[in-house]
């Protein structure tokens, strides 16, 4: 099959608020920066593809929004209401299929406007059957937690272990919002927000944009940069109900990982791979997605591994060494993107004081939060 | 190019109703088991789902295309909701197509569904949410207003008058009547149209198409696999979309030139120079009956300022020598919309295979077009269908 | 099994089936409510409106002077270069006379959408608004129009500062008014 690149990278830095620019004046910074990297003119552009949910931007159809601060204008371009990585796949599809050469993926944040957020998450929930029972929607990932406790036997100390290890992660990362030298205890210590979820454990939005030139292997072999190429990429849905799905489990990050290391000709992720960002909307989750994506062969395994420093920066599986999304932030459908942003400073070796020795393979995934089973794994490589 | 070759290989529908029994979930399930049982395939032959519906606070759900997933066939499968408004219908297609076409997999589910009843008082008001923010919601716009300046400016650049467009509300509704799904099939005079209500000047009420509740899908499979499953495969030869600026106030309404440049891109993909002539159906999106006009002047079917015209001399009935909207279309068969386009798709699959019941056009139309439109007047796509 | 459907599938159910309680509904009241950031272009623009002024974006390359004001311009896709002031009169574009409001209500005076063209923008460069002062049947797409604000202690920084656009006397009608008022006058 066709490979395709990354070859431009652009994105503002994750804020908790941006009040200096609107979403429009936030995607033409963004996307100046991709374009200037990846050495092209907006003009050379073929498609487009946005990333976002009308609710989370409080405007419906959002996609008569975009084109033209991307300079899509009068070009083929859509939107996809889901993450960032469903954008990589598209253009991914679109330039193996020889119909597009030059491509390009948006997604961000403005979720310092939704004065409401919760409440708009809640709106995602089973009208008839969940709904009513008019509870803050976060519970559902308290009672995924609990019974990904039960079952795994991983234990509520280890789960506060990784919200420390990625806030502290954070703090070599210039584009995170939320740094801060956290210890487990402080984490565990922290009020119960929906049990057994501890405050400190729930990643916190952020503002943001990131703009990402996808190119066809012949277009990025005359790249100005390095191109990072796409290895693999793969999504799936689990069971929407939460009457029907399996609590324990991350059922849907297994089957898009499996598609992308298939892809990929992966079959073992841990030696094959270097450096790994992966979901942590709530710190638990960064267990469940290693032991999904086969990192671990259980998330107790991943559990423990993190309690030695297994996953620290320097460690023989480094895991969210940017931050992940309880460090940079939750940047709703952009999320994913600013884990891919981290891939590509890795394998260009431009990752500075988080530099992973030896980044040959990386893997981004992502989840796109409660009530959802809707994730992505992308895996890129330096060559 | 490098895309391998892609063909429909089942369609199916829910009716199209102003209100509907059925949840979400049990219109798009509905919608994707008729395809699947059209095509004799099983769900688990289908290797991924694509799902398209417009805004979601029709519905009443944040996150639509996840909590529809299962409704669609995404259930443990790669599962990708697109959407471009009122062109996700068509452009669903050309999605699925990608899925396929790359060569990432060989069959795909592409299921289009809309509830709007559930949006009181009226699913109109959630229109308002459609326009900018800052500079138009505070004058309380009604979607009525976007096309009611549009149908002017074209009325007044051209010199056409309400009774020329009047006959496209006619013929759709008259065609409507052969559909088994359609809502407002319905026999109407000229005369009737320009005495019904006037809604927005110049758009009257038999001119517009009603909010609806509905369902549509087709099953598309790579060509390994379409030749196994029917000897009647509907090839998809090209696809094309393209939006245009936000800024709809500093465009001429008079031309849709997002529809032209979404048509050259399927036109060019399908090797097709002379479209006029080598086109034998067209299914242009018609939420209003002027938008048909528009549209296929749009598509390079009729030269500008002539399709109402044409339109009179009846080139574009159903034994005429263009069929245009031979389903009965938005205004006839209903405007759930995004299962709207998809219901034109339909009708192409349905109508170049000979399986178009009371509504078949004659001869042996080898090749049609289907296209929706979306946005603030924006979003132009197409796909091209041949056998 | 092939073909278009044989069985039509869905229950259609009308306003007295809902009426008298014969399907089940939960209903919701969404709570959603935004504070979006204007940023450069619109915070500029409103600050505008509250003075009394319209103002507009200038790219040097294209030479267009653009109304509603961006940062960007989509043609060129560089950053627009000068601020311009621009009149507050204008030509109608086009124009419309609904009798129904965003939320279905029945209107017995009409709204009048109208996208006006503005003096000192770009040929083409044209704004939604209302407009106002004139008799429906009297409006024509060609109209020349000026702004009727509101008086400056009410305004809000708001493209509501502008109540509508009125007719510039002296303006001529044309015979496309003169027919519709006939086709008007019909319906009543």
């Amino acid at each position: 099959m066709a490979r395709s690149a990354i070859i431009g990278l652009g994105f503002t830095p994750a804020r908790p608020t941006s009040a200096h620019q609107s979403f429009k004046e936030m995607m033409f910074e963004a996307a100046q920066r991709a374009y200037a990297d990846a050495g092209i003119e907006a003009a050379e552009v073929q498609s487009f593809v946005t990333c976002a949910e009308d609710l989370n931007e409080g405007l419906s159809i959002f996609d008569e929004y975009t084109p033209d601060q991307l300079g899509a204008a009068l070009k083929p371009m859509h939107t996809l209401p889901q993450d960032g990585l469903h954008g990589i796949a598209d253009a991914v599809m679109e330039i193996r299929s020889g119909l597009m050469e030059l491509v390009v993926v948006e997604a961000h944040s403005k979720a310092s406007n939704i004065l409401t957020l919760d409440w708009i998450v809640d709106y995602a929930t089973d009208p008839i059957y969940n709904r009513p029972l008019n509870l803050n929607p976060h519970y559902i990932a308290g009672l995924e937690m609990n019974r990904f406790l039960h079952v795994s036997g991983v234990t509520a100390a280890q789960c506060a272990a990784v919200a420390a290890k990625n806030r502290r992660n954070a703090l070599r990362n210039p584009t995170a919002a939320y740094a801060a030298s956290l210890t487990s205890e402080q984490v565990l210590n922290s009020p119960y927000a929906f049990y057994p979820l501890h405050e400190k454990e729930l990643a916190q939005p952020v503002d943001g944009c990131v703009v990402l030139v996808l190119a066809s292997e012949a277009r990025a072999q005359r790249a100005k940069g390095q191109p990072v190429w796409v290895r693999g990429v793969g999504w799936a849905n689990g069971a929407f109900s939460l009457e029907a799905r399996d609590w324990a489990q991350a059922d849907y990050c297994r089957l898009a990982a499996d598609i992308a290391y298939k892809q990929a000709g992966i079959t073992a992720p841990a030696r094959e791979i270097q450096v790994f960002e992966v979901d942590d909307t709530y710190a638990y989750k960064e267990l469940q997605h290693l032991e999904a994506l086969r990192v671990f062969a259980t998330a107790k395994k991943a559990a423990r591994a993190t309690a030695q420093g297994a996953t620290e920066l320097g460690g023989p599986t480094p895991v969210n060494v940017s931050g992940g999304a309880l460090g940079v932030g939750n940047a709703l459908e952009a999320t994913g993107l600013y884990r891919v942003a981290e891939l590509v400073w890795q394998l260009r070796g431009q990752a500075g004081p988080r530099q992973v020795k030896g980044a040959k393979v990386g893997l981004a995934q992502s989840w796109r939060g409660v009530p959802t089973t809707s994730g992505a794994v992308v895996i890129l490589s330096a060559d | 190019m490098g895309y391998r070759k892609v063909a429909i290989v089942g369609a199916g529908m829910t009716k199209f109703m102003r209100r509907a029994l059925e949840t979400p979930k049990e219109l798009a399930w509905q919608a994707a088991k008729a395809a699947l049982d059209a095509a004799e395939m099983k769900l688990a032959q289908v290797d991924c789902a694509v799902f398209g519906s417009a805004p979601d606070v029709f519905d009443g759900l944040h996150m639509k295309g996840e909590y529809l997933a299962d409704g669609c066939g995404g259930w443990r499968k790669p599962y990708l909701r697109c959407y471009v408004g009122g062109g996700t219908g068509v452009f669903a297609i050309a999605q699925g197509w990608l899925h396929v076409a790359s060569g990432m997999f060989d069959t795909c589910l592409v299921v289009c569904e809309e509830k709007m009843s559930s949006c009181l008082p009226h699913p109109q008001g959630a229109f308002l949410t459609i326009f900018d923010n800052f500079t138009e919601q505070p004058l309380k716009p009604n979607l009525l207003w976007i096309f009611a300046l549009e149908q002017n400016r074209y009325m007044h650049t051209y010199g056409i008058t309400q009774e020329e467009i009047a006959l496209v509300s006619v013929k759709n509704k008259r065609n409507a009547l052969g559909h088994p799904c359609a809502q407002l099939g319905a026999e109407l005079t000229v005369k009737d149209v320009l005495a019904s209500e006037v809604m927005a000047w110049p758009v009257l009420r038999l001119m517009v198409s009603p909010t609806s509740d509905g369902a549509a899908a087709v099953v598309l499979a790579a060509e390994h696999v379409a030749k196994r499953v029917t000897d009647k495969p509907v090839w998809i030869e090209g696809v094309g979309w393209c939006i245009d600026t936000t800024y709809w106030t500093n465009r001429d309404l008079c031309y849709p030139r997002y529809v032209e440049r979404a048509a050259r891109m399927a036109y060019a993909m399908a090797g097709i120079r002379e479209p006029r002539k080598e086109i034998n159906i067209a299914e242009p999106y018609d939420p209003f009956a002027y938008k048909e006009l528009h549209h296929l002047e749009g598509l390079q079917l009729a030269p500008k300022g002539q399709a109402p015209k044409l339109l009179a001399d009846g080139v574009f009935d159903r034994d005429g020598d263009l069929p245009v909207t031979p389903s009965g279309g938005l205004l006839g068969v209903g405007n759930p919309i995004a299962a709207a386009g998809t219901m034109k798709v339909c009708e192409v699959f349905w109508q170049l295979r000979g399986e178009a019941g009371a509504r078949q056009v004659p001869g042996k139309p080898k090749r049609a077009v289907a296209q929706a439109w979306g946005d603030l007047m924006q979003m132009g796509t197409v796909v091209v269908v041949g056998v | 099994m092939n073909g278009e459907p044989k069985v039509a599938r869905g229950t259609p159910l009308s306003g007295e089936d809902i009426a008298k309680g014969k399907a089940f509904l939960v209903p919701y009241t969404p709570r959603f409510r935004y504070a979006w950031d204007c940023g450069e272009a619109i915070g500029r623009y409103f600050a505008e409106l509250k003075n009394g002024r319209l103002i507009a974006r200038h790219c040097r390359r294209c030479g267009r002077v653009m109304i509603p004001p961006r940062m960007f311009c989509e043609v060129c896709f560089r950053p627009t270069d000068d601020w311009v002031y621009v009149k507050d009169t204008g030509r109608v574009n086009t124009f419309s006379l609904c009798y129904v409001s965003w939320d279905v209500r029945k209107l017995r005076k009409p709204e009048i959408p109208a996208v006006i063209e503005i003096d000192g923008a770009s040929p083409g460069m044209g704004i939604m608004h209302l407009l106002g002062d004139i008799k429906p049947e009297d409006v024509y797409i060609g109209m020349r129009v000026r702004a009727v604000w509101k008086p400056p202690a009410k305004r809000t920084g708001s493209v509501t500062d502008i109540l509508y656009f009125a007719p510039i006397a002296g303006g001529r009608r044309r015979k496309a008014a003169a027919r519709r008022q006939k086709t008007l006058r019909k319906k009543r």
